[in-house]
């Protein structure tokens, strides 16, 4: 029934990707993550807080008329790692997809330590922090070694 | 093995085994053999920071094993002064030289370094990180005097907040079971992810503000600079500072082969009168940076030191 109504607070898409199993609070993040913002020009439909059987409460994202691609997706492991990702077609999932939080997370966000060799900008590095535990979660510069502080990290999206 | 950037790189037995190459080499180290062993290999020293003892203690175990040494010379007059990056100062270096030694201000350095070269990476120190090469002439110095690294009990004292020779140290003595005395002002304390990271590996720390009473059953005792800039105006500077310095007559109570080592350069923290004890080891300590660095140098090149070596003459 709850799963029923948080589908009814915003209307079905007919193209499109929803994003479900967002933990509470982080749906912002989601959408910055994905360069989601004013620029945008496909509508995107966002519930905060709303009840979950799994979780307690979750936030959902529902972004029309664009589908994101795994890549995209494996952005979001930082802040929901265990959300669930279905694409839309003509009203119907075409596609489930699952996002997959590998032993590095490349290129998505910068070292948060001031004196990383990663923070000159003219370094042609990639961008590279090691998983080091899945849960809790825990990230490592592979350069310098500095463990990250997750809420920073989020400041440092590339 | 591509470089070394971190201790952990080296599992215990490798150290042991490049501290046994290393005491082989002595009689090399100090003149007495001639082993030319790296004739033809050429190191690279990439110093970006100042440094005397690790850069010229590298060039001297280059050169005392028949290799030769390429300098990036003053970092003012070359071309990262031009702007160049790090990257292609390393694929310069890389095409021109065997293997390089290099000190970086940001930390890191050595690992980017090392991803973008084809040939080893000694790292002397990147920023705050890591300084493996210092710290494997510290752990020499230490079996030296006592034998064995194995259950020693270890007092790192003074600046411990930003010296990377004791965060590298202190990580590379909890592999080999020693109990640690991290001796601070409240200022300059162990950071506590180190202090968290050494418990997490099984460390025996303590951690004080009282150096000269934990010296009595001390094996080791670890001095660092105390710098004047780490504090606000110059009278707590003086007043902090004074509780870490060491003099001949606050070594009365020590064991008797109890070790004092310091990275150099000293300022006041060590007393001129402490030279003169048996417990004064830091310049014996500066030495063992070359032969240290030539065992390291030898296993990164794939160069194996022979086992047995003639003390004096052509080896």
């Amino acid at each position: 029934m709850a799963q029923e109504h948080n589908m009814r607070r915003v209307t079905a898409i007919r193209n499109g990707t929803v994003i479900d199993h967002i933990p509470s609070g982080q749906a912002m993040r989601v959408l910055e993550m994905l360069a989601i913002d004013k620029s945008t020009s496909v509508p995107v439909s966002m519930v905060m807080n709303v009840p979950s059987k799994k979780m307690g409460t979750k936030d959902i994202i529902k972004v029309e008329d664009r589908e994101l691609n795994q890549d995209e997706l494996n952005r979001l492991a930082l802040v929901a790692p265990d959300a669930r990702v279905a694409i839309i077609r003509a009203y119907s999932v075409a596609e489930k997809l699952t996002i997959e939080l590998g032993d590095e997370v490349t290129n998505v966000v910068s070292c948060t330590f001031s004196n990383c060799i990663t923070t000159n900008p003219r370094e042609p590095l990639a961008h590279r922090l090691k998983v080091m535990s899945r849960e809790p979660l825990e990230l490592r510069c592979h350069y310098c070694g500095r463990p990250q502080d997750l809420e920073e990290l989020i400041h440092n999206l590339l | 093995m591509p470089g070394l950037i971190t201790m952990d790189d080296l599992s215990n037995d490798e150290i042991m085994s490049i501290l046994d190459d290393a005491q082989r080499l002595l009689p090399v180290a100090e003149g007495r053999t001639y082993l030319p062993l790296l004739q033809g290999k050429i190191l690279g020293n990439l110093f970006f920071e100042p440094s005397t003892r690790t850069r010229m203690s590298f060039e001297t175990a280059m050169k005392r094993l028949g290799g030769d040494v390429v300098n990036l010379g003053d970092v003012k007059t070359s071309s990262v002064v031009k702007g160049e990056t790090l990257y292609d100062t390393i694929q310069m270096v890389d095409g021109y030289t065997d293997i390089i030694a290099m000190r970086h201000p940001r930390q890191g350095a050595a690992q980017y370094a090392q991803d973008a070269a084809r040939v080893p990476i000694l790292n002397g120190g990147d920023g705050a990180g890591h300084h493996p090469t210092q710290t494997m002439l510290d752990l020499f110095t230490i079996r030296q005097a006592h034998g064995t690294l194995e259950g020693l009990k270890v007092i790192l004292a003074g600046d411990l907040r930003y010296g990377r020779t004791v965060h590298s140290l202190s990580h590379a003595l909890t592999r080999f079971g020693c109990e640690l005395i991290f001796a601070s002002p409240e200022l300059l304390k162990m950071p506590a992810e180190i202090v968290n990271d050494l418990t997490k590996h099984g460390a025996n720390v303590t951690e004080t503000d009282e150096l000269l009473g934990s010296i009595a059953d001390a094996d080791v005792v670890y001095m660092t600079r105390i710098q004047k800039e780490r504090f606000a105006d110059e009278d707590e500077y003086t007043k902090v500072a004074g509780a870490y310095k060491l003099h001949a007559s606050n070594l009365e109570g020590a064991k008797e082969n109890m070790i004092i080592m310091h990275p150099l350069p000293r300022v006041d923290e060590i007393h001129p009168s402490v030279d003169g004890t048996r417990h004064a080891r830091y310049f014996q300590q500066a030495f063992n940076g070359v032969v240290a660095r030539m065992a390291l140098l030898c296993r990164l090149l794939g160069i194996k030191v022979p086992q047995t070596i003639a003390d004096g003459g052509e080896a």
